[in-house]
């Protein structure tokens, strides 16, 4: 379990619940012990309600997307943007990552290829606050039905960079809920995701989780100390660099691949 | 002041004080709370348990330190072996013979590689090479515009001969790019790639392909500091794909301790180049293994003591010294030296508040003054040679000489005459094996008696002089029966007994 990066107090906890378990049911064999551990694991992960929050009626549903630098913040918007699509919603994406260089055109690139419309900021450096704005009423003047807004990776420890996420929150609300704040974590992260989690959270209210990069060798263990630990539910997992690399979090699924043996 | 590893440890061990070596079971309680510090800082399992093995066997071999108390030895020990995997001096790049030299970036997504190849860029131009950028990352998204415009903003030249989003193949712009920059004289190619998985065959072929393509001086890794458990397989599968020469480590200016450094390094036994610290593009440093190991044990304020203790306990100085206590030679002058090279390791309250255990002599710690050492220099400052080498001259006016010229009254002379016998005679008492329990002094109240854990230590020295028992009591004994002139008092005798 340490080596999927579950930590090792989480790990340990869940290795004395299985054991309780395991020595009231008497199951002694392999097999047994990890169909019960994926059920352990599939128990805690399905108490929170994975689907996205769109059906208050209330449009437009507003999507804030944030998370560390690299995590796949951009990717997964441009994905959930082309899912989104495909089932006729209309949708205008922010690009308020104002800062990393072409961060805006790899978001503009996405928006192509989904055919989502896109609000870019007027120059390099521009307020973010200010594109999240736009975004909205924009969303609201085309009658669209989603805004997701894209913004800068951040690192949890910088205050300034965590506390302009405060003004970009602020911003949304003049004119619109917002439905869903998403914190990207890399699966391949490790003990720092908690911390991560832990930040973004109290600064910026996260609604969910989405993991990305669960396509590689990483487990992700860390998910089930997220969940455990902030009442979070993980609503979407990043499985690819393709724009179909995308999926609802199952967690049936994602125990199935945590307990199965190499 | 401390972490929690800290506080453990000094549990773990505030009764193991004076042992003459380091016992399975002090070093198994060490070892126990290092390996929960170093999967907390997501250094690997497998990592992990080879690490701590290395250590084990290390540390039973090892005599105790004649600065530092087993946990504190035990985690030196550590600090050292993390060091040496890391890389035990600040590693260069790899310049080719005859330029250009090739560099090339590898990692997994959003590892930052792109970022990187600006910050390198820049650096390389600062150290006067002509760094050409190339843009073989034709796969994500804008990640050619990205490069260019990292470029323009170092003013470093990018080819970029393909628009990338998928168009072009990456092997063939970067066979352009060495043709090109040989032609146009560029001292240094950086080969920008595209983000893949340890697990994505294709992709690793790739990878292979642009390599063969541009045969690099480096193949740099670079790796997200913030990775966990996957390090491993994720270092294995570039190093067996791919091939690395070198590690860069990205996002260290974020606060994951950074355990990922250690496994990589370790699987790939390449290594640690780079460190990349923020957001700017000059946030971009050589790789200080030192300061990476303290991080990865989050144990900072223990390692510099550990440090600082044996930095100015000089080595050469404290053989003398003991050497001077056991022949009784022990003189005012060597007691004023004692103390200055005590003072060397900085304010004495901070200095003893860093020891992990030190919180049970907080009250001593609180009533010491640190003046009075000053006073005592002060005093011993104002004696002639002749007096500091032989205290018995001190006669009445004498005394009151030197009273008057460090400013101070004639009882506090006295008072300095007095406690210096005693711990000349404390000290004589432990360089036959003793322990520096001293009997009646407040440890802390006298420069010389804080000094006596170190002199204690000195047991070492003094053994390999000619002890021959590995028990300190019976070698304490032995010693006593060989050389020991002057009879201990009762009391200090006392301290034989606590040595064991």
């Amino acid at each position: 379990m340490i080596l999927a990066d579950f930590g090792i107090e989480t790990a340990e906890e869940v290795t004395n619940q299985l054991k309780t378990q395991a020595a009231k049911a008497g199951a002694t064999t392999d097999a047994e012990l990890r169909l019960m551990l994926k059920d352990l694991l599939v128990e805690r992960l399905s108490r929170n309600d994975s689907t996205l929050n769109l059906d208050d009626g209330k449009l437009p549903y507003v999507i804030l997307v944030v998370g560390v630098n690299g995590a796949g913040k951009t990717t997964t918007i441009g994905k959930l943007a082309r899912w989104l699509r495909d089932g006729d919603w209309e949708v205008v994406l922010g690009a308020a990552d104002t800062f990393r260089a072409a961060a805006v055109e790899q978001l503009a690139t996405w928006a192509d290829r989904a055919g989502a419309k896109i609000v870019k900021p007027a120059k390099e450096g521009a307020d973010p606050a200010a594109v999240a704005y736009q975004t909205v009423e924009l969303a609201i003047q085309t009658d669209a039905d989603i805004a997701i807004i894209d913004t800068a990776g951040r690192l949890q420890n910088k205050k300034d960079l965590m506390d302009e996420l405060g003004k970009i929150r602020r911003a949304v609300e003049k004119q619109a809920k917002i439905s869903e704040v998403l914190l990207v974590i890399d699966a391949t992260n490790g003990q720092n995701a908690m911390s991560q989690a832990k930040a973004f959270a109290e600064v910026a209210e996260v609604t969910g989780i989405v993991m990305t990069k669960l396509d590689g060798t990483a487990k992700g263990g860390i998910l089930y100390a997220l969940q455990k630990e902030l009442d979070l539910p993980i609503k979407l997992v990043g499985v690819g660099e393709q724009v179909n690399d995308f999926a609802f979090f199952s967690p049936e699924e994602f125990a199935k691949g945590l307990v199965a043996k190499k | 002041m401390f972490g929690n590893l800290s506080d453990r440890l000094s549990d773990t061990f505030k009764n193991l004080r004076g042992k003459g070596r380091l016992s399975e079971s002090d070093i198994d309680a060490t070892l126990r709370d290092i390996r929960k510090a170093l999967l907390e800082a997501d250094v690997a399992l497998e990592v992990v348990k080879d690490f701590v093995a290395a250590i084990r066997e290390r540390a039973l071999g090892d005599e105790v330190s004649k600065a530092l108390n087993p946990a504190q030895q035990v985690v030196q020990i550590v600090n050292e072996e993390l060091t040496k995997i890391l890389g035990s001096e600040n590693q260069k790049l790899r310049f080719a013979k005859n330029p250009p030299t090739v560099i090339m970036l590898a990692g997994l997504q959003g590892s930052g590689k792109t970022t990187l190849a600006g910050k390198l860029a820049k650096w390389l131009k600062d150290q006067n090479q002509t760094p050409i950028l190339v843009a073989a990352d034709l796969q994500r998204p804008n990640a050619v515009t990205q490069l260019q415009v990292l470029g323009e903003k170092v003013d470093v030249p990018v080819f970029a001969p393909e628009p990338g989003n998928g168009v072009g193949d990456p092997v063939q712009v970067a066979k352009k790019a060495i043709a090109h920059a040989k032609k146009s004289q560029f001292s240094v190619v950086i080969v920008d790639t595209a983000g893949r998985l340890g697990v994505d065959e294709e992709m690793m072929q790739q990878a292979i392909g642009i390599r063969d393509a541009v045969s690099p001086d480096e193949v740099l890794f670079v790796v997200d500091s913030m990775l966990g458990q996957d390090a491993v397989n994720v270092a294995k599968a570039f190093k067996d794909g791919v091939g690395v020469t070198g590690v860069v480590l990205t996002k260290l200016d974020g606060d994951s301790r950074g355990g990922a450094a250690l496994s990589v390094a370790n699987v790939t036994g390449a290594p640690i180049l780079f460190s990349s610290t923020g957001e700017g593009l000059d946030a971009f440093e050589p790789f200080y293994p030192d300061r990476m190991a303290s991080r990865i044990l989050d144990m900072g304020d223990v390692i510099s003591l550990i440090e600082q203790a044996q930095k100015s306990f000089d080595e050469v100085e404290s053989k003398k010294l003991a050497d001077k206590i056991a022949n009784e030679e022990f003189t005012l002058q060597d007691f004023l030296e004692q103390m200055q090279q005590l003072r060397k390791m900085g304010n004495m309250k901070n200095l003893l508040g860093m020891l992990p255990g030190a919180g049970k002599m907080k009250q001593q710690l609180e009533d010491f003054d640190e003046s009075e050492i000053s006073r005592t220099e002060a005093i011993i400052r104002s004696m002639t040679p002749i007096e500091r080498n032989t205290p018995r001259v001190l006669n009445g006016s004498r005394r009151l000489r030197i009273a008057k010229g460090s400013g101070t009254s004639v009882t506090e002379v006295n008072q300095l005459v007095n406690r210096f016998e005693q711990a000349a005679k404390v000290m004589k008492t432990m360089s036959k094996g003793g322990m520096p329990n001293i009997p009646g002094t407040n440890p802390v109240q006298m420069g010389g008696a804080v000094g006596g854990g170190y002199i204690g230590g000195k047991k070492k020295d003094k053994k390999k002089k000619g002890s021959k028992s590995g028990n300190p009591a019976k070698r304490a004994a032995e010693n006593q029966g060989l050389s020991f002139v002057d009879k201990a008092e009762p009391k200090s005798g006392s301290a034989f007994g606590i040595s064991n």
